[in-house]
């Protein structure tokens, strides 16, 4: 009963009250482009803080370089804008430091993919116990259009101007593999999942990590003919398919059907496991060999 | 640092006098001066430090961890460091090179921290196990844009502690990256250490105003009284911490030309302003001599063989030591430049902290330069052929 009081008082909250409370007024105009999805993202990431009832003066939000990168600077809270791809790094040195911390990472697929690759699989790894939200919008948006880890196959950018060469990355399988407890993926259009998700990504005791699919429309979309901003933010919808759909075609669908999953990005919560986080370890090792 | 953590670190290092190498000499220093994070990445000369911190730092209470490489590792230190730790990594020139970005980011952010470097031969892999001074102007320019380093320089072990202790003090007082050089033969030479009784440490300065009122990035008109006070993350100052040109309360002012030029001035002046309190040289037998010899860390040995060798063979000679590099001691140099003929610098490197001496000595006097690369520390003769 309890419980049901204290979610509608949550559902109360009107969106401006949300932004009063924890976004930096005199930092706006925002930097980002009209029909970007990194200002949904930002919005998803407040309702998840206020859903769970973070202490802002007990978290702090970290990031790299990269258009991404930048939303630490509009939230009112500790907040570390370090080197590009490095965030995560900085993050392991925060979290391990003081780990009643909440730690919360933004990132691009540049920074993350990329330059950032390496503390990426290795953060996954050890599980330390970070909240990364990546923002994937398959290209580098903030230096005007390069070909990214994550680009499409084909797909065009300033420096692959004849069409994409390289396979690209997935970045919730590759946290996944890594060794990451929480992987959750979205499109940015519907705020209900992933909210959820990223406030599921606070509550889990080790790494988690949600992609978000958020569309740019000033880079990617005009090298890529997506159409008006509307028409590219539908795409995402037809591309993607829900994981359990996903599945269930997989097991019983018709051939044709399975065709068609071959062009299908699958979102929804993709892994989800209990592991002992580092900073815990580290804790229970300290407790051990104390002098 | 109160009472009952140096008992703690005492008990962890253990017995109070040590037969130890300099590398295990910075881990009793980091310890002693309240360094409680390392985070760091495996390279010779210098693992022995990473390996000292991995056993001792979790018997104090501190965090030890090894990331995946070197930008990881100082970037590590930096995030512990805005935490509230005092935190620090060592590494050797490979390293140092991959590191500069986020020292950049460490100036830029006004970050305490400390980084030993072992030097080695390089450049590249070079000669991983044998020692160089080839570093120096590394910890100084080594990233881009405008900084001001503070450069630390022992010659044997128990200095080695000292030193450490000292580097972890600036920094704290500072608000800044301090360097602490060694090179592989003062990292992995043993001599006889006393852990210090009593072991005086700075604690960086904490923000006493409520957090409407805290200025995370301007401040003060001279020296010292530039550094800001820190908030650290978790005590609700809310700081944005950026390596953007930002304005006093920290937000990004990359398009302000005065922004740019206030905050980096600062940032310079507030070691500059403090040169002569921050260098340290030590002069032996100056007062008649007609030549003088000036060297640093493990070639400062064979500066003193020299000194001895050519004294016994009647030569005027003198001898000054600089025990801190950046700042660069100016006014010792000028001072010393005016009082002998000639001054000869020895080092292991084809010449760096010689030509700061060129650019401060006075004109008439002669500056040599006894270099040498290659692994081995000058003998006293090869000091003396320049003489």
């Amino acid at each position: 009963m309890e419980e049901k009081e204290e979610k509608r008082k949550v559902e109360m909250i009107s969106a401006k009250e949300i932004r009063d409370k924890y976004l930096r007024h005199d930092m706006m105009p925002h930097i980002f482009c009209t029909g970007c999805g990194i200002g949904n993202v930002l919005d998803y990431t407040l309702w998840a803080l206020e859903k769970e009832g973070l202490d802002m003066d007990k978290t702090v939000f970290l990031s790299g370089i990269g258009c991404s990168s930048r939303l630490p600077g509009y939230i009112d809270v500790d907040s570390l804008h370090t080197t590009h791809g490095r965030a995560l790094a900085f993050a392991t040195g925060v979290k391990i430091t003081n780990p009643e911390l909440n730690v919360i990472v933004f990132t691009g697929d540049g920074d993350c993919m990329g330059i950032g690759g390496n503390h990426f699989i290795h953060a996954c790894r050890r599980n330390i116990d970070i909240t990364v939200i990546a923002v994937n919008n398959y290209i580098y948006g903030m230096t005007g259009g390069q070909v990214a880890p994550t680009t499409p196959e084909g797909d065009y950018a300033t420096t692959a101007p004849y069409g994409n060469l390289e396979p690209a990355f997935d970045m919730s399988e590759m946290a996944i593999s890594s060794g990451a407890t929480y992987v959750a993926r979205w499109g940015v259009k519907r705020p209900n999942q992933p909210i959820n998700s990223i406030q599921e990504a606070l509550q889990n005791k080790g790494m988690s990590f949600v992609e978000m699919m958020s569309p740019c429309t000033t880079a990617y979309s005009r090298q890529n003919r997506m159409g008006t901003i509307e028409e590219f933010w539908d795409w995402y919808e037809d591309k993607t398919i829900l994981a359990e759909d996903y599945e269930k075609i997989e097991q019983y669908g018709s051939e044709e059907e399975k065709e068609e999953l071959e062009d299908k990005i699958k979102v929804g919560v993709l892994h989800k496991e209990k592991k002992k986080s580092l900073s815990e370890r580290i804790q229970e090792l300290i407790e051990e060999v104390q002098v | 640092m109160n009472e009952e953590e140096l008992k703690k670190a005492k008990k962890a290092i253990g017995e109070e006098s040590q037969f130890i190498h300099g590398d295990t000499a910075v881990a009793y220093g980091a310890l002693l001066a309240g360094c409680r994070f390392f985070g760091g990445y495996p390279i010779t000369p210098a693992s022995e430090i990473a390996e000292k911190m991995a056993e001792l730092l979790p018997k104090v209470g501190g965090k030890y961890i090894q990331m995946e490489d070197e930008l990881g590792s100082i970037a590590s230190v930096i995030g512990s460091s805005w935490t509230g730790a005092k935190a620090m990594t060592a590494t050797s020139g490979p390293g140092l090179s991959l590191m500069q970005e986020n020292i950049g980011f460490a100036h830029m952010s006004e970050t305490p921290l400390v980084l030993a470097d072992v030097q080695r031969s390089g450049p590249s892999t070079g000669q991983p196990t044998l020692g160089a001074q080839g570093d120096i102007m590394q910890t100084r320019y080594g990233s881009h844009g405008d900084f001001a380093a503070i450069t630390l320089s022992p010659n044997n072990i128990q200095e080695t502690l000292n030193y450490t202790i000292r580097a972890f003090n600036l920094a704290e007082e500072y608000r800044t990256p301090v360097f602490l050089m060694l090179s592989a033969d003062l990292g992995h030479m043993r001599e006889m250490v006393r852990i210090p009784k009593e072991v005086e440490t700075f604690e960086r300065k904490r923000p006493k105003v409520p957090p409407e009122e805290y200025v995370p990035f301007g401040k003060g008109d001279y020296g010292k009284e530039k550094v800001p006070e820190f908030g650290v993350f978790g005590d609700g100052y809310h700081t944005y911490v950026t390596g953007l040109t930002h304005d006093d309360h920290g937000f990004p002012a990359t398009d302000d030309q005065e922004d740019h030029d206030r905050l980096i001035r600062r940032q310079v002046e507030k070691i500059l302003d403090d040169r002569e309190e921050l260098t340290d040289v030590e002069k032996r037998s100056l007062d008649d001599a007609d030549v003088a010899l000036v060297s640093y860390g493990i070639t400062s040995r064979s500066a003193l063989g020299a000194l001895n060798k050519g004294r016994e063979e009647g030569k005027k000679l003198g001898y000054l030591r600089l025990k801190t590099l950046w700042p660069f001691p100016i006014k010792d140099i000028e001072e010393l430049s005016k009082n002998v003929d000639k001054i000869v610098v020895a080092e292991l490197n084809l010449g760096q902290i010689y030509h700061k001496v060129k650019e401060h000595a006075d004109k008439e006097c002669e500056i040599a330069l006894a270099d040498k690369i290659g692994g081995e520390i000058h003998s006293p003769d090869e000091i003396l052929a320049e003489v």
